[in-house]
């Protein structure tokens, strides 16, 4: 009935996960009660969770990403202090849970932390920067958003019921075998990444349909911010690698589940066909994260510089680059199986060469600042935070991409300390001046300006201290994933290193605290211009929070920089601008397909992960059901009446009006 | 400055393309020089700290790329921290250029700094990869020493095939002499690896890569799988003793004398996952066992049956 489901497999003797799910299930607990107390369930419902606005399903990804950083940080913590302790001693984690933590951690951090903020970065900028009103695909969207929240889910409930992989983040075989690894923790891993891989399938094709086919009047490529663009990069990518990945999985599941041969050592199969597959999508994979931060790191330092961003074209063709050289380099993963000299030496130049491109972005941003005003907000401090740090992980990348020094540096901590130097210093720092760039746009107030600072600093000294004593411990040879060591040199820079995570914990809290004490103060922070910072491209030039059509009347675009240019006439003669004529504009209604869908996926995934057959069949059944039910609405959109739109935008015009006139 | 980083560059160059063991103090690089003895001095990093002619080749590739692309990214950081210092809002004395966003000169700048960093760097690949293959066999006089590894859960097995000895978790070579690995596993995938010799490589089931590293001087070295292989994985460490010819000929001698025997049984029992408490040594080896283990004709058999990690999923099944 249960398949390989008991009360066995919760995991009763380990203290630290009990108290851990105790902590999870009271706060979620709470929070639920809290909604329902206050009757807000009924607005959760119609207005988030069956939302199909790109600004909410945006914001929902962006929320999904920040509550499992928590999670993320937490194993990041017990891996640290685990090491710390561990010298010629087990330390507080045995083996088991250790080998658990660090494959979550990385399976959360870029899966289900880097992923969604990303993803909902653009979901919610793209839009309003192309001057229009939705997505290609709304409904779509929300499918996608929540099939991602699925795998989160079962990602952690693996947590208390049964187990996580213990082979990392990429699951290697022959380890991740049934011969192997018989427990569910592989299974869990793949599942979650099955439903989530479709979802990130799924948001990759709607962003790209919607910078190629929907744009505002005028609009052409070459008038497009440059986030649009690194958008449009990242969602090609998304949509040509994430197959990949669903189609190596699928044949670990079927190695696993009906005793096929891919990958086993027995019966023919090839470890090497993984490595090189899950790495045709792994490369792609860390462009698809860093190519959206690259295009905030764009739009801020150009903002805060108070100039147009520098050498645009140049930009756009070193984007397209990094898109296609991204996909010819995936053998530097594994430069020590032992191909020949010719093959590492063609992946190990094909890979600096991105370093082209990449250089070009960074010098372009510097030739941005110059002769600017650069106003030194929160977002500011990320984007220079990310060029000094971002300098050192591509140096220490263009390094690893030389097959020799990879043959000493390969799986060292050194090369920890490089990917977190570039995920955490380019993708992280771009996720959070973005979020701080464009939170007044969502929520129409700013975020508190002293909390953000106090939190880069943290954050940036939190990564220093905790990566460079990597670095140096992989010069060391110190390999990773180590539970315990016998080497007394390593550990005093272990000890820093912990030091360094408490230093960034730091800086999470005073994030907290930042949202915190924003939304307590949000009357102080209000912003009704519309525009808090004097932006350049068109999300600027709606209401904050846009209205759920976002333009009442669709702007006509004659520039790179059209709102910029709009903003160059007198001041008052942009605000006495002749009312346009509004219209009837139609809008998709909401749709609970997503959630639904998702619902059922999570049961699904479950089940297949515990091999309770009847469970697939009723979930599967069920979500494919409400997929035709959906397929067969007749009424998918409602009209908002012209007056309507009319009097939101007059409260728009006149907000503005106002704040132009005290300034 | 500039000359002293092209200067750099092409030693860089012309040291990659000569044969391999060369070491030669270089004159024009001091402060290179003090760099590495600092670096040195400050701890022990193995890496930097070489003890054979494919590690100290490494490790001189990895410094001078290293230097190379210091020389970019250092005037970049400080660019950076100064342009925005300047250009900050407050300070009047600097131009505001609020139109300016196209500049063909620096552009064609911007391009080919890094395009020609990349020309020298792809230099260094190129050459370095083909003269420091692990496959390559090292330049020398002296014949190599043929080792056979195999990866097991979770130990080293090193057989000497022309010896007919082994030994498990302890690796003993003459120092001065290469040493040709054939490296396979007999379970999950690992990596081989001595950081201060050099080059590491994945041992896989049902393949066979090759290895050549040199110990120049009598020491001790730590060698470990530098691959993550599962529950015993931070245990999978072996220490390395390079010693005189002689002594490697009495170590053989003892082995042959006194050790046990290494067959199908013997081997079976190592194939079983665990940590073993000791290092051991054995006498008598079937010349074939390594093919054995390669095709799988001694596949653990164990594996399949026993649980290799004890798991959750595994547990007896409820009512």
């Amino acid at each position: 009935m249960w398949g390989k489901l008991s009360w066995a497999v919760i995991p009763l003797d380990q203290p630290l996960i009990l108290v851990a799910s105790t902590i999870v299930a009271v706060a979620i607990v709470s929070v639920l009660g809290w909604v329902i107390a206050r009757g807000h369930l009924p607005y959760l419902w119609k207005e988030w969770l069956t939302s199909v606005d790109h600004k909410r399903i945006g914001v929902m990804y962006v929320v999904l990403a920040l509550v499992m950083l928590l999670r993320g940080f937490s194993d990041a913590l017990l891996m640290r202090s685990q090491q710390a302790l561990a010298y010629n001693a087990p330390g507080y984690l045995t083996p088991e849970h250790y080998n658990q933590i660090f494959s979550a951690h990385g399976t959360m951090m870029i899966f289900f932390v880097a992923m969604p903020f990303v993803i909902g970065l653009m979901n919610f900028v793209v839009p309003l920067q192309l001057g229009v009103r939705d997505v290609a695909f709304p409904v779509l969207n929300s499918v996608g958003f929540w099939l991602t929240a699925t795998g989160a889910l079962l990602v952690n409930i693996s947590l208390i019921v049964g187990e996580f992989a213990r082979t990392g983040w990429l699951p290697y075989p022959p380890l991740s075998e049934l011969a192997y690894s018989p427990g569910v923790g592989v299974d869990y891993y793949l599942w979650a990444l099955q439903i989530s891989g479709i979802g990130t399938l799924l948001a990759g094709i709607n962003l790209v349909t919607t910078v190629l086919k929907v744009r505002a009047p005028g609009m052409n490529y070459l008038r497009m911010p440059m986030f649009c663009w690194t958008t449009l990069a990242s969602s090609l990518l998304m949509v040509a690698a994430f197959p990949i990945l669903t189609a190596t999985f699928a044949m670990l599941l079927l190695d696993r589940y009906l005793g096929f041969h891919f990958f086993t050592n027995e019966g023919g199969g090839n470890v090497m066909m993984f490595m090189n597959l899950i790495w045709a999508w792994g490369h792609p994979e860390v462009y698809i994260l860093i190519l959206p931060a690259f295009g905030v790191f764009s739009e801020v330092l150009s903002t805060f510089s108070g100039k147009p961003l520098f050498g645009y074209k140049s930009m756009v063709a070193a984007t397209m680059s990094i898109c296609l050289l991204s996909f010819m380099v995936w053998l530097h993963h594994f430069f020590t199986m032992g191909a020949g000299a010719d093959v590492n030496a063609v992946f190990g130049v094909a890979t600096m060469v991105i370093a082209v491109p990449t250089g070009v972005k960074v010098f372009n941003w510097l030739f941005t600042m110059y002769g600017g005003r650069i106003v030194f907000a929160t977002p500011t401090l990320w984007a220079i935070g990310f060029m000094v740090t971002f300098v050192v992980g591509g140096m220490t990348g263009v390094l690893l991409a030389v097959p020799p020094a990879d043959f000493v540096l390969h799986n060292s901590l050194f090369l920890v300390a490089h990917f977190h130097n570039v995920i955490i210093g380019g993708v992280l720092f771009g996720a959070f001046a973005g979020y701080t760039y464009w939170f007044p746009k969502a929520f129409g107030f700013r975020l508190h300006e002293g909390l953000g600072k106090a939190a880069f600093w943290f954050w940036i000294s939190g990564f220093y201290v905790a990566f460079m004593p990597l670095y140096w411990l992989g010069l060391m040879g110190m390999t990773r994933r180590l539970q315990h060591y016998d080497v007394a040199a390593w550990r005093p820079w272990l000890l820093v290193a912990a030091g360094g995570a408490v230093l960034i914990f730091i800086g999470i809290i005073l994030q907290i605290a930042q949202l915190v004490v924003s939304i307590r103060q949000r009357e102080i922070l209000r912003d009704s211009t519309g525009d808090p910072w004097n932006g350049r491209s068109l999300e600027w030039a709606t209401a904050s929070p846009p209205p759920g059509f976002n333009f009442a009347v669709l702007p006509t675009v004659g520039h790179e920089e059209p709102y910029w240019r709009g903003k160059q006439g007198p001041r008052s003669q942009a605000a006495t601008e002749a009312e346009p004529v509004y219209l009837d504009i139609e809008m998709p209604r909401n749709s609970p397909v997503g959630f639904i869908c998702a619902f059922f996926a999570t049961a699904m995934g479950f089940g297949l992960v515990w091999h309770i057959w009847w469970l697939v069949g009723i979930a599967f059944f069920c979500a494919y059901a409400t997929f035709v039910v959906l397929a067969w609405r007749d009424h998918h959109e409602d009209i908002i009446p012209a007056a309507l739109v009319a009097r939101l935008d007059r409260a728009n015009r006149q907000a503005r009006s106002m704040a132009a006139a005290r300034l | 400055m500039l000359l002293l980083k092209w200067a750099n560059s092409w030693r860089v160059l012309a040291n990659a393309g000569r044969q391999r063991p060369v070491r030669q103090p270089h004159g024009a690089n001091v402060a290179l020089g003090v760099l590495s003895a600092f670096l040195l001095a400050a701890c022990h990093a193995e890496i930097l700290d070489p003890g054979g002619p494919v590690g100290k080749a490494e490790g001189r590739i990895l410094v001078d790329s290293l230097a190379i692309m210091l020389a970019i990214v250092i005037p970049t950081i400080v660019a950076t921290l100064l342009f925005a210092w300047w250009y900050r809002a407050s300070n009047t004395r600097a131009v505001y250029l609020p139109e300016w966003n196209f500049s063909g000169r620096i552009e064609l700048v911007v391009w080919a700094i890094p395009i020609m960093v990349i020309i020298l760097l792809g230099g260094v690949t190129w050459i370095g990869s083909h003269d420091l293959d692990p496959a390559k066999p090292l330049a020398a006089e002296t014949p190599a020493l043929e080792i056979q590894v195999v990866s097991l859960d979770w130990k080293w097995l090193f057989i000497y095939p022309k010896q007919r000895v082994a030994s498990l978790n302890q690796l003993v070579v003459p120092a001065g002499v290469p040493l040709h690995f054939s490296l396979t596993s007999a379970t999950v995938l690992n990596a081989f690896f001595i950081p201060r010799l050099g080059s590491m490589i994945y041992t896989m089931s049902g393949m066979v890569t090759q290895l050549n590293l040199q110990a120049d001087n009598a020491g001790t070295f730590r060698g470990l799988s530098a691959h993550y292989s599962g529950e015993g994985f931070s245990d999978m460490h072996f220490d390395v003793r390079a010693v005189s010819a002689n002594e490697f000929a009495g170590w053989v001698n003892t082995n042959l004398a006194e050790a046990q025997a290494l067959d199908a049984t013997s081997y079976a029992l190592l194939a079983k996952p665990g940590v073993p408490a000791a290092a051991a040594t054995y006498r008598s080896v079937d010349p074939d066992l390594f093919a054995k283990i390669v095709s799988r004709d001694l596949a653990p058999s164990a594996v399949m049956d026993t649980a290799h990690h004890a798991s959750a999923g595994d547990r007896p099944e409820g009512k």
